[in-house]
């Protein structure tokens, strides 16, 4: 019995945020990784980019609200969140043209596109706060359990309760189909093959007559679907706030180069690794150890290996890890 | 017209901004963007020598600057009463330990061959270095911070005079940037980017959560001054007598004469670090940068230790940064971890870099003034323009509010499409590269 309620706290405390918060950073981590592959730079502007997209669909949310839609038992941002992403995807393709494509054509140096990038996240962010503000936004509604604690311990008879938050099952839900479907159209459709033609090999992509404003096209329009679902996600289950999607670059950038940077598996692999390091690593093991050992071996302390606050430290010593040993991260990527 | 005839044209320009201010708002807020300005230069100087010297991408300026800060603090505070002899020894034993334990992982990795034996050995100490690291560190801090919490709480710093804390944090950052570039150099420029933009933000969780060592958030306020104090100057007879001779008020000539001897000070550090920097881009030295910087491949052919250069080059320029963030402290009289953003001590230093000039020292330097003084101005004047686009609707309309609230962001739109304009219409800066 004991070993079971250990298992339902891992469960609960590890196991399931880890995933979620791995299907949010595989989600971002994709679109950096796709951008690099592509074009060829470090996007800066990407956690930006999930914060503006965020930012429609929230406020396409409050309209549908006001308008009294909702979906029932789910979050009415499943319902804005196509909104969300025309959004995002008018907006990167702005960008693109205004910004971006003077650099591509000159052939500019990786680095000054890694600027340019820097100025565009400085006016995204900007952009943010001017429309919504600094403050925590709450917009998720429907119903906030699918199993919750209290039915659980009621149901089983276990000491230990198990939750399970609707935001982190569409979490989970949705990063398996919108993965599936990006994995379909790279593999199996023709202009998902010019992708990874140019990215392997640029020239001759060229050579066999792929358009390269398409191919940069698609994948921006990619980038901005991938972005925008992982913002809404993320703000759907912890909540809302400008900031955050900045500080979410570290771990996304260091799920895309663990997993290496330019490969799409290792972007969601990478996802996952950082994502169940930083959970475990900063979970206090206290309650799952006391019902794993005798008495006599409790531990007095929490077991905490590192205090919450220090969570990005997790996910930067792994990328040092990583530099230091495999610079072309665990999947073979492009980059040395 | 010749470069210097333009140069000081355009340091002219900024001048009477700045005298501007003064006539239009108030001398103290113009003296205060000067004593900024010098400072923003400073760290503009840094920047300018990994990017415009060396090419080096470095997002983790605000880690090194908050490096500077804790160097005041710890240099320039007096000791809690009865802190050292609570957990001091405990906390430094413990920092020993945990420096022990990754040098002895790094002989490990360099005496066994690799394989799993050594992989395991590495964990091993890994994990049992951490666990006695904590052992020992966690008791001293918790005795540390039981000490008054509401006043002290910490270690405190040595009370040595703060001017020594000016160099001592440049050896702080000097510090942390050799262990990012022994790690990141090498790479991909945007391996950098990302290692420096993640030890920026861990140097700020550690001032954040470390209450030992510098009060966390509940910051550490009265930090010593090099100056005297304005009180101190409104109770000296002389001072007073001088001040109604020019016909001003005490308290407004004591603001004013602390900014103009902050001012002194920081110019004096401005000046040396400038002259170095100067001397560095005309010296074989600074030419074997730029060689290396245009062309890598070539360099190394002709023999030149690219890596070593690039390392030396990057910690030069952190240390400048670490230097800047003691005075800039020193100044504030506090250190609040809360308030170091990375929009504000990052980019911002980056649009300083790029608009001025990289490669360019004294561009630095106009970037510096210019960027500081748009800064703080873009925020009135960006009120001043809602308020003309809002004047037409109804008062009390929720539309003016909220565009009158978000005036305050219009900082960070302008400073970004500044960056992008001048990237892309003057990607050499205002005063260009020799």
């Amino acid at each position: 019995m004991d070993l079971l309620n250990a298992l339902i706290a891992f469960l609960n405390y590890v196991f399931i945020p880890g995933v979620a918060y791995g299907s949010q950073l595989a989600l971002g981590a994709l679109g950096v990784t796709l951008v690099y592959g592509i074009l060829r730079f470090s996007n800066f502007a990407h956690g930006d980019t999930m914060a503006m997209g965020a930012m429609a669909t929230v406020l396409m949310t409050w309209l549908f609200q006001s308008w009294g839609i909702s979906l029932g038992p789910l979050p009415t941002a499943l319902l804005a969140l196509p909104f969300g992403i025309l959004f995002a995807i008018g907006l990167v393709l702005f960008t693109d043209r205004a910004v971006y494509k003077f650099y591509r054509v000159k052939k500019a140096k990786p680095v000054i596109l890694v600027i340019v990038s820097l100025g565009i996240t400085f006016i995204y962010n900007g952009v943010t706060r001017f429309i919504i503000g600094t403050n925590d936004q709450n917009f998720f509604d429907g119903e906030r359990f699918i199993i919750s604690a209290r039915e659980f311990k009621k149901a089983t008879g276990l000491a230990e309760g198990l939750s399970f938050k609707t935001t982190q099952g569409i979490t989970i839900v949705t990063a398996i189909i919108v993965v599936a479907l990006l994995f379909w159209f790279l593999n199996r459709t023709r202009a998902g093959k010019s992708m990874r033609a140019y990215s392997d090999n640029e020239d001759l992509a060229l050579l066999s007559g792929i358009n390269p404003e398409r191919v940069v096209m698609i994948t921006w329009i990619i980038v901005a679907t991938l972005a925008t679902i992982a913002g809404v996600l993320y703000g759907l289950d912890k909540s809302f706030k400008p900031f955050v999607y900045f500080q979410l670059l570290l771990p996304i950038f260091a799920s895309a180069i663990v997993g290496g940077l330019g490969n799409p598996l290792g972007a969601i692999a990478g996802g996952f690794v950082i994502a169940f390091s930083e959970v475990t690593i900063t979970y206090a093991w206290k309650k799952v150890l006391v019902y794993m050992m005798p008495e006599s071996l409790e531990p007095s302390g929490l077991v905490q290996l590192l205090s919450t606050d220090y969570k990005f430290a997790v996910s930067f010593v792994i990328l040092l890890i990583v530099l230091l040993f495999k610079p072309t991260g665990l999947f073979k990527g492009q980059s040395v | 017209m010749s470069e210097t005839m333009r140069n000081t044209l355009l340091f002219g320009v900024v001048a009477c901004l700045i005298i501007f201010v003064g006539f239009q708002q108030s001398w103290n807020s113009a003296l205060l963007i000067i004593a900024m300005g010098l400072i923003s230069s400073i760290m503009a100087l840094g920047v300018n020598l990994q990017w415009g010297f060396a090419g080096l991408f470095n997002v983790g300026i605000m880690g090194f600057v908050a490096l500077g800060g804790l160097a005041a603090v710890l240099v320039g505070m007096p000791p809690t009463p009865g802190g050292f002899a609570a957990g001091g020894l405990g906390v430094i034993s413990a920092l020993v330990l945990g420096a022990g334990t990754i040098v002895a992982v790094i002989q490990i990795m360099r005496r066994m061959q690799g394989g799993w034996l050594r992989t395991l050995v590495v964990i091993v100490t890994l994990i049992a270095g951490f666990f006695i690291f904590r052992a020992v560190l966690d008791p001293s801090v918790a005795r540390i911070e039981e000490i008054n919490p509401a006043q002290y709480g910490y270690l405190g710093g040595l009370g040595l005079p703060v001017l020594i804390a000016w160099p001592v944090g440049g050896l702080f950052a000097a510090a942390a940037a050799w262990v990012i570039g022994k790690t990141a150099l090498g790479l991909r420029s945007d391996y950098l980017a990302i290692a420096t933009l993640g030890i920026a933000e861990i140097i700020i969780a550690i001032l954040k959560n470390e209450d030992w060592l510098t009060r966390g958030v509940k910051n550490v306020i009265g930090v010593p001054r090099p100056v005297p104090f304005e009180i101190d100057l409104q109770g000296n007879p002389a001072f007073v007598e001088r001040a109604t001779s020019l016909g001003m008020t005490p308290v407004e000539a004591s603001t004013l004469w602390v900014k103009v001897l902050y001012i002194a000070l920081f110019g004096i550090v401005l000046l040396i670090l400038m002259w170095m920097a100067q001397r560095a881009l005309h010296s074989p030295w600074g030419r074997m940068l730029r060689a290396i910087r245009d062309n890598e491949v070539a360099a190394e052919a002709m023999g030149k230790d690219v890596k070593a250069r690039h390392l030396q080059v990057f910690i030069l320029g952190s240390a400048i940064c670490g230097i800047a963030g003691a005075m800039m402290t020193s100044m504030d009289g506090q250190l609040t971890p809360g308030t170091y953003q990375p929009l504000r001590f990052t980019f911002l230093i980056w649009v300083m870099v790029i608009v001025g000039g990289s490669g360019n020292n004294l561009g630095s330097v106009l970037g510096g003034f210019l960027i500081w003084f748009l800064w703080v101005q873009v925020e009135p004047m960006g009120l001043w323009l809602m308020n003309v686009i809002t004047s037409g609707m109804a008062e009390g309309s929720a539309l003016k509010a909220h565009l009158i609230d978000a005036a305050a962001h219009m900082r960070l739109l302008t400073m970004g499409l500044v960056l992008l304009l001048v990237l892309r219409f003057s990607p050499r800066g205002l005063i260009p590269e020799r």
